[in-house]
């Protein structure tokens, strides 16, 4: 059980990133240059990585007879604590190391400019931008992101899940806008609080199991039922929800996505809250199947409510990154009914949701970025008419939003059509008021289209370029994506199944008929 | 001391061996009669060396003496025995407790003998002069220094050497106010605010000499119970005695009151924030760091060796005392607005979470013990070392308002300490991790419910580590605050090694883990 190839996958940004942080910080007049270097270091190796990553994709097994975890590597570092650097991925991972993976050249692209210049106007005080920094924090933050989803042992996620923390509060701490100290601390607070709380589970779960390791295998199964299960349960839960960020867990997000800049931002929601999702379904259900039913109901609850009062939210924004942080919050209520509702349907349902959110989402803060970097606002009342000055900028804006829709044809769809119905099999109600969130979010998407880029033109407006190349193939991948995957899933289905089908079978392993909860639960509606 | 011992041991025993002069192993005790001998070179030294001369002789023959006795200590790994008819146990406990307490000294004196990051000395000429008088005006201009301190420290460390080693009460007594005396002296050695710092020997004096009292009280309730002040005898006795069991325990309650105080547990904590904020803090560092290892070696050995058979009887004493301990230091720290006593009330409640570990008495029990004081010792000498460095005109600037900003001035100093602060929370990656984690795994089983205790104050005590974390990084600086004072090496060594530690530890604690497992072992 020693396969490096994952190893490799954590390397290849890690070089990049100590590559750039090694360059020598020359004087004034070298800035540019140095600049220039970091960024072209920094795309090179996040496309390698993402090249590296799909390689891993396409010998990844589907089969049926394929084992749950593929490249695992299993190393001793802490024998005494049982704790091993030990990865593998599963279907569900392997996804999201593809989306994030693919979202960081994007993101490298995209913020390719952003610090030449001061990108916010209102910061009374501009601090000293460093590309050199922005680019070696973002691809430190690939390491601990790939890190994250492809650990088996709990202490190893643990810790990569912490230590995402650090560079993303630099991310929002050193290069967000105006308010951005206020919202790093916000994140990083809220973050650590889950985290803490998530540590004493861990540690619960070591002793109580009494497995002696970490590793997510001999773990699963061996978690004493009872209280025990549910308060280690709730350790987890709520870690996660923090991250997801799941109602009424949510309030950092606003903050943190509107203060940091776009780059950073469309990796914060698009891939860090994913982790949060992630989390529930690779952890919460298999590690607490009890517990994770005992609590599912109150959870998928909660998720109705984000779903709606999210929505409404976004609707009262002015800013326009506040509005597309509060459309994820929504969003991420749709993905906590996918996996609460322990259908088939409703797992992989989430499991394609956090995928194409991510890349709806990404796109969307990107798109956002390259309007706030020409208006030098993030007002919705300082724009007007762009789409008729800038065309090319106004229909991406248009396939983004549409994509937050969930406007079926494209990918999002697909998967929140699926949520709902797995929902709906076992919860008829909370499906159908789930589905409500739908046409709120129509409503959102298409009051921020119009009021920014329909209507009159403000003449601020009429100066502004249209998107450039670099910043076409910024975006381009994600669209092409967005747009294939919504007619064609099957590629990411077939990858996604098994390990929805080996999480479900985890949860309904102590409660061997599924169908009687189905069958109880519109019975009780009927009363 | 060691006749003494034959004698008491003698007297109660047989007649006809009452002139007995027990057989003296001196390679295992050489370690400390190295460091008796240099404490006792360094008093010559104070008396006929030039003034111009002392300040160097004195720091490396006080290095060179803890680094020999060290190295000494290591070579007796295998070569362990008791000796002076019991009195003393070379064994795996107390080579380790020895080995960490010298380590750990080495670093502090290194913290003391700086003269560059507070300009002449951290430690007063002539600490006798009244606060306030045209004398102490003058002193306080001057750069006068002395260095009467090193010898001190030395009497201080012999006394903490043999503290963990004693099998015999009345020697252990000796041992604790061998290292006592010099502290309470050096506590009030402080070069500024003075009346704080003399207030500070005075309080530690007071209380301690009560401590030691009790101390001593035990031990004669315990003789009057065994007829023995040996440690196994007292076992031995706990099975045969005819003596009624009020004297047990009276002498056992006694004997710990002593004990826990020098260790800083609640409820015998009130001191430490004190002391530790008015001595100066290389002196801080050096009890903060040295002595709780030396006390809860002598802790590990009254337990294991002497009491161990009525664990049963005796151990809600220390769930209460750990639980006290734990929450004290968790909820007091939460109020306190000066850093050192911040770090005070943190080691109140490491000693609680030590105490955790001493719960469950077994080897496993044991080396989590071991491998915590460790962590705990590296990461305390260099939180107080940089402590050191934020300075303003007034010396020290320990209240956390001047500390706001500080991250602005120097982000390399705040992100250390950040680091540090972390690791004395129980982050894992650092050694502060490994050793929470050591600790509640031996105790599980044994005391669950005092693990859940521990996991909720350290909690409640990550907050009040947060709470100077958010002050350096998200407080705005104030005009007049404190600058961070370049390391001279003397102090960037301490620094930088307990920083390493702590490091090393969080990522591969394993070698010492293993070693502590080694160690795990108690003569009786």
């Amino acid at each position: 059980m020693h396969n490096l190839s994952l190893l490799g996958l954590l390397a290849v940004p890690l070089i990049g990133s100590l590559v750039i942080f090694a360059m020598p910080g020359g004087g004034e007049d070298n800035q540019a240059r140095q600049h220039t270097v970091a960024k072209q270091t920094a795309l090179v190796f996040s496309v390698l990585t993402f090249v590296y990553a799909v390689v891993l994709a396409f010998q990844f097994k589907t089969g049926p007879d394929s084992s749950r975890f593929q490249f695992q590597g299993s190393w001793v570092w802490i024998r005494d604590l049982g704790v091993h650097f030990a990865f593998g991925l599963d279907g569900i991972a392997l996804v999201l190391i593809l989306m994030s993976t693919l979202l960081v050249p994007c993101v490298v692209l995209a913020s390719w400019n952003s610090f030449d210049t001061v990108e916010d106007a209102e910061d009374a005080v501009p601090s000293k931008r460093s590309a050199k920094a922005y680019f070696g924090l973002l691809l430190l933050l690939e390491v601990f992101m790939v890190g994250v989803f492809a650990a088996t042992d709990i202490f190893l996620f643990y810790v990569f899940f912490e230590a995402m923390l650090v560079p993303m509060y630099f991310i929002i701490g050193s290069f967000g806008g105006p308010r951005r100290q206020y919202a790093a601390v916000k994140f990083f607070l809220y973050s650590l609080v889950g985290g803490l709380l998530m540590l004493a589970s861990v540690i619960g779960l070591y002793v109580s199991s009494g497995t002696a390791s970490f590793a997510f295998s001999d773990l699963v199964g061996h978690v004493p039922g009872g209280a025990t299960q549910k308060w280690l349960f709730l350790g987890f839960f709520i870690a996660f929800a923090i991250k997801a960020p799941l109602f009424p867990f949510h309030t950092w997000l606003p903050d943190a996505g509107a203060e940091a800049p776009a780059g950073g931002a469309a990796l914060l929601v698009g891939v860090l809250d994913k982790v949060g999702t992630f989390g529930f379904l690779r952890y919460c259900l298999p590690l607490f199947p009890e517990a994770s039913r005992y609590f599912a109901k109150t959870i998928l609850i909660l998720s109705v409510i984000g779903v709606l009062y999210a929505a409404f939210l976004a609707m009262g924004q002015r800013d326009m990154k506040r509005l597309v942080a509060y459309t994820s919050v929504a969003h991420f209520g749709f993905i906590g009914l996918g996996i609460f509702a322990f259908t088939t349907q409703g797992g992989t349902g989430a499991v394609l949701y956090m995928v194409n959110h991510g890349l709806a989402t990404g796109l969307l803060f990107i798109v956002v970025g390259f309007v706030v970097a020409r208006g030098k606002s993030r007002q919705i009342g300082d724009y007007g008419g762009t789409a008729k000055v800038t065309p090319r900028l106004g229909g991406a804006f248009l396939i983004a939003g549409l994509a937050a829709l969930a406007l079926p044809g494209l990918s999002t769809f697909i998967s929140e059509f699926l949520t709902l119905v797995g929902t709906f099999v076992r919860y008829k109600a909370l499906a159908i008021i789930g589905t409500t969130g739908i046409i709120l979010a129509a409503l959102y998407v298409l009051l921020l289209y119009q009021r920014t880029m329909q209507g009159a033109v403000l003449d601020k407006v009429r100066a502004f370029r249209d998107l450039n190349a670099r910043e076409t193939f910024a975006i381009a991948p994600l669209i092409i994506l967005i747009i294939a995957l919504g007619v064609y899933p099957k590629p990411i289905t077939d990858i996604i199944n098994p390990a929805v089908n080996y999480t479900m079978h985890d949860v309904g392993k102590t409660d061997p008929q599924p169908q009687n909860v189905a069958q109880h639960s519109p019975n009780g509606g009927h009363k | 001391m060691s006749a003494l011992s034959g004698v008491l041991t003698a007297a109660g025993t047989d007649p006809s061996t009452y002139v007995h002069a027990p057989s003296i192993s001196y390679v295992a005790l050489l370690p400390i009669l190295i460091v008796l001998g240099g404490a006792c070179l360094g008093v010559l030294v104070e008396a006929v060396a030039p003034r111009a001369l002392r300040y160097p002789i004195q720091v490396s023959l006080t290095v060179l003496v803890l680094l020999a006795a060290l190295i000494d200590v290591i070579s007796l790994h295998n070569k362990l025995t008791t000796t002076v008819s019991g009195a003393i146990a070379i064994d795996g406990v107390s080579l380790f407790i020895q080995g960490t307490v010298l380590v750990l000294a080495v670093l502090s004196v290194l913290l003391i003998a700086d003269r560059g990051v507070e300009p002449g000395s951290a430690i007063v000429a002539s600490a006798a002069i009244t606060v306030g008088s045209p004398a102490d005006r003058e002193l306080a201009s001057s750069r006068r220094v002395q260095t009467e301190i090193y010898p001190l420290a030395l009497f201080a460390v012999a006394g903490m050497l043999i503290f963990p080693a004693a099998n015999n009460l009345l020697l252990m007594f000796v041992a604790l106010e061998v290292l006592s005396l010099p502290l309470y002296l050096m506590a009030g050695l402080a070069r500024r605010r003075r009346l704080l710092s003399q207030e500070a020997a005075i309080k530690y004096f007071l209380l301690g000499a009560f401590a030691s009292a009790f101390f001593l009280y035990g031990v004669a309730m315990l003789y009057g119970y065994a007829n023995s002040v040996d440690l196994s005898a007292i076992f031995a006795a706990q099975n045969s005695s005819t003596q009624s069991d009020t004297l047990l325990w009276l002498g056992f309650g006694l004997l710990m009151v002593g004990l826990l105080f020098k260790a800083g547990i609640a409820p015998f904590h009130s001191w430490t924030p004190d002391v530790y904020q008015g001595s100066p803090t290389p002196v801080t560092t050096f009890m903060a760091a040295c002595t709780k290892v030396a006390a809860f070696g002598a802790i590990l050995r009254v337990f294991y060796v002497g009491f161990s058979i009525s664990a049963w009887d005796w151990r809600w004493l220390i769930w209460a005392a750990a639980i006290a301990s734990m929450v004290v230091g968790a909820v007091f720290g939460l109020t306190q607005t000066d850093v050192k006593r911040i770090l005070a009330y943190s080691s109140i409640a490491h000693a609680g979470f030590i105490l955790v570990g001493l719960v469950a008495l077994d080897a496993q029990g044991i080396s989590s013990v071991l491998f915590y004081l460790a962590a705990y010792g590296f990461t305390t000498v260099a939180a107080f070392g940089l402590v050191m460095l934020v300075r303003d005109a007034n010396g020290e600037a320990t209240h956390l308002s001047q500390w706001s900003g500080l991250a602005r001035r120097s982000p390399l100093f705040a992100a250390t300490f950040t680091f540090l602060l972390l690791a004395l929370a129980g982050i894992p990656l650092t050694s502060g991790f490994t050793g929470k984690f050591v600790v509640f795994r031996a105790a599980y089983h044994v005391a669950g419910p005092l693990v859940v205790v521990g996991l909720i104050s350290s909690a409640v005590a990550a907050f009040f580590y947060l709470r100077i974390v958010v002050m350096m990084f998200f407080a705005e600086p104030a005009e007049d605050g404190p600058t961070i004072t370049i390391p001279t090496l003397l102090t960037y060594i301490p620094i930088l090694a307990g920083v390493l530690v702590t490091v090393a530890l969080g990522v591969f604690p394993q070698p010492l883990i293993d070693l502590a497992g080694k160690a795990a072992k108690l003569h009786g």
